[in-house]
C-alpha cells in the first residue's frame, strides 16, 4: 500500500483543474458541473467551490449512472444514488463530468448514456482526480488530477474527508 | 420519465388469473420503462380455461424464457406456491393473491405517505392511519397492516363487525366500528373498495346503509385534520365508499398513488432482475 496523493496534493490538483476548466471554456458562463456519486459528487462540489473563489459560482449537480451500467448482471443489485440536475438544465451547456478514478472508461460511457436521457449538452468534458490507465473504451479525460500508472491487478483507493474522514489516494496491491 | 436500458433482454410475464387493469398496466409500464420485454397472459380465453394447471402454465412460461412472473390469482397463497414449489426458477412477484396479500400496493402506499409527510420520512412512529372498509376480504388491508405497523405507524381498522376478520385480535391494530369517532384523529385515511364481486353473502343490509355508516362523504371529509390525506387503492366506487367531492378533494392522493405505483414496481423489478442472481436465491 502506497500513498500517492495526500490531502494537500488533492486540494492543489482540484484547484488546478478548476483553473483549467476556466481556461479551456474561456470563462464559466455556460459551464455545469455534474459529479458521479459517490466520491465524484463530492469532488464536483469541491471544484465548484474553487471555481466560485477564482471567478464565479457555477451550477453543480450529481448524475447517478447505476441504471445505465453494462456490468449490472455481474454483481448483486446496487442501490441507486441521487441524480440532481441543476435548475438551469444541461441543454446547450458545457457539461463537465467529475469522477474520482478513470479506469476502464465504462462508468463514463454509462454517464454519457445517462446524460443523453436528460438533454443535449453543447459539449461534455471529463475531470478526474486520478487516471490509472487500462482503458477498455475510447474515452479520455480533459482534466486529470494525477496520472498514476498501475498494474491491472492493483486497486486505487480514493478517500475523501466528506465520507472517509480524510483525504488521500492510495494504491493497494492486488490479490 | 425516460426509458432506462437496465432490464434490456429480460422478460417479464404478467400472469393474471383475475381481472385487473390497473395493477397489470402498472407492472407493464414499470417493466417497459426499464426496457424489459413484457408478455401479458390473462387466464380468460387461454389454456387455463381449458383446464391447464398452475404448474404447467408456469413451466410453459419459464420455457419461453420468462425471467420474472408477476402473478395475480384468486387463491390465497398462489404466489407463495409458485415461488417455493421449485417449478420455476424465475423471480415471482405477488400482484395480489385471493384475500391474502398485495405487497406492492402496500409498498406504494407507504412510499406515498412518506412523500406527503416529511416529518415521517425516517419512521412512521406517531403516524396514525385509519383503514376503513371491507377488511375481511381486503388483501390491500392485510399487506398495509403488516408494512405500516413494521414501520411504526399506529393502525386502526374501521368497518362493520361483519367485515372484520375473526383473527384480527392477533394483529397489532385497533379496531373500531365507528368511523365518526375516529376520523378527526388520523393522519391518513385509507378507504377500501367495496368489492361487490366478493359480496355474495350479505355483509351489510344495503349499499346505502354502508355508505351512510362508512362512506367518506363531504361532512366526514371536512372533519378530517387539515393535514390529513385520503388514500384509495382504486378503482373507486364513487358514491359508495367515497363521495365524488372526497375523491377529487385536495386531500385525496389517489393519483399520486398511481404514479408512485409504477416507480415502486420499477424498484421491485430492478431489485429482482437488475443484478446477478445470488447463489441459491429464493424469489419473493
Amino acid at each position: 500500500m502506497a500513498t500517492v496523493l495526500d490531502a494537500g496534493e488533492i486540494g492543489r490538483a482540484l484547484k488546478r483543474i478548476a483553473h483549467e476548466i476556466i481556461e479551456h471554456n474561456r470563462g464559466l458562463e455556460n459551464v455545469v458541473l455534474l459529479g458521479i456519486p459517490t466520491r465524484g459528487a463530492f469532488l464536483g462540489e469541491r471544484i465548484a467551490h474553487f471555481l466560485g473563489e477564482i471567478q464565479s459560482p457555477v451550477p453543480v449537480g450529481t448524475l447517478d449512472i447505476t441504471l445505465h451500467r453494462d456490468d449490472l448482471r455481474l454483481r448483486p443489485p446496487r442501490p441507486l444514488l441521487p441524480t440532481l440536475i441543476p435548475s438551469g438544465g444541461i441543454e446547450g451547456k458545457d457539461v463537465v463530468l467529475v469522477d474520482d478514478v478513470l479506469f476502464s472508461g465504462r462508468t463514463i460511457r454509462a454517464a454519457l448514456d445517462a446524460l443523453g436521457e436528460i438533454g443535449r449538452p453543447r459539449t461534455v468534458q471529463l475531470a478526474v482526480l486520478v487516471d490509472r490507465g487500462h482503458r477498455e473504451l475510447p474515452i479520455r479525460a480533459d482534466y486529470v488530477g494525477k496520472n498514476i500508472p498501475t498494474a491491472a491487478t492493483e486497486s486505487v483507493k480514493v478517500r475523501l474527508s466528506e465520507i472517509d474522514g480524510e483525504d488521500s489516494v492510495e494504491i493497494m496491491a492486488g490479490a | 420519465m425516460k426509458k432506462l436500458p437496465t432490464l434490456r433482454g429480460r422478460t417479464v410475464v404478467n400472469l393474471f388469473f383475475e381481472d385487473s387493469t390497473r395493477t397489470r398496466i402498472s407492472f407493464e409500464s414499470a417493466a417497459k420503462r426499464l426496457s424489459a420485454d413484457v408478455i401479458n397472459f390473462s387466464a380468460k380465453g387461454s389454456s387455463v380455461s381449458k383446464g391447464e394447471s398452475l404448474k404447467d402454465t408456469a413451466q410453459t412460461l419459464q420455457a419461453m424464457g420468462a425471467d420474472a412472473v408477476v402473478i395475480r390469482h384468486g387463491a390465497s397463497g398462489a404466489a407463495q406456491r409458485l415461488a417455493d414449489s421449485g417449478w420455476i426458477s424465475a423471480s415471482v412477484i405477488n400482484a395480489g393473491d385471493g384475500t391474502h396479500e398485495h405487497p406492492t400496493q402496500a409498498l406504494l402506499d407507504s412510499y406515498t405517505i412518506r412523500s406527503k409527510f416529511p416529518e415521517f420520512r425516517e419512521s412512521f412512529d406517531g403516524l396514525k392511519v385509519g383503514i376503513v372498509g371491507d377488511i375481511l376480504h381486503s388483501r390491500v388491508a392485510r399487506s398495509n397492516v403488516l408494512l405500516l405497523t413494521k414501520l411504526g405507524a399506529h393502525v386502526t381498522l374501521i368497518a362493520p363487525p361483519t367485515l372484520i376478520p375473526v383473527g384480527v385480535t392477533d394483529w397489532k391494530v385497533d379496531v373500531s366500528y365507528d368511523l365518526d369517532s375516529i376520523i378527526n384523529k388520523v393522519d391518513v385515511l385509507m378507504v377500501l373498495r367495496v368489492q361487490s364481486e366478493r359480496m355474495a353473502d350479505s355483509f351489510f343490509p344495503s349499499e346505502r346503509e354502508y355508505s351512510r355508516g362508512y362512506g367518506l362523504d363531504l361532512a366526514r371529509l371536512n372533519s378530517l385534520k387539515e393535514s390529513a390525506i385520503v388514500m384509495h387503492p382504486g378503482p373507486m366506487n364513487r358514491g359508495l365508499e367515497i363521495s365524488a367531492e372526497s375523491a377529487d378533494s385536495h386531500k385525496s392522493v389517489v393519483l399520486a398513488q398511481v404514479s408512485n405505483g409504477v416507480l415502486v414496481r420499477m424498484a421491485v423489478l430492478y431489485q429482482l432482475l437488475g443484478g446477478a442472481a445470488l447463489a441459491g436465491e429464493v424469489s419473493a
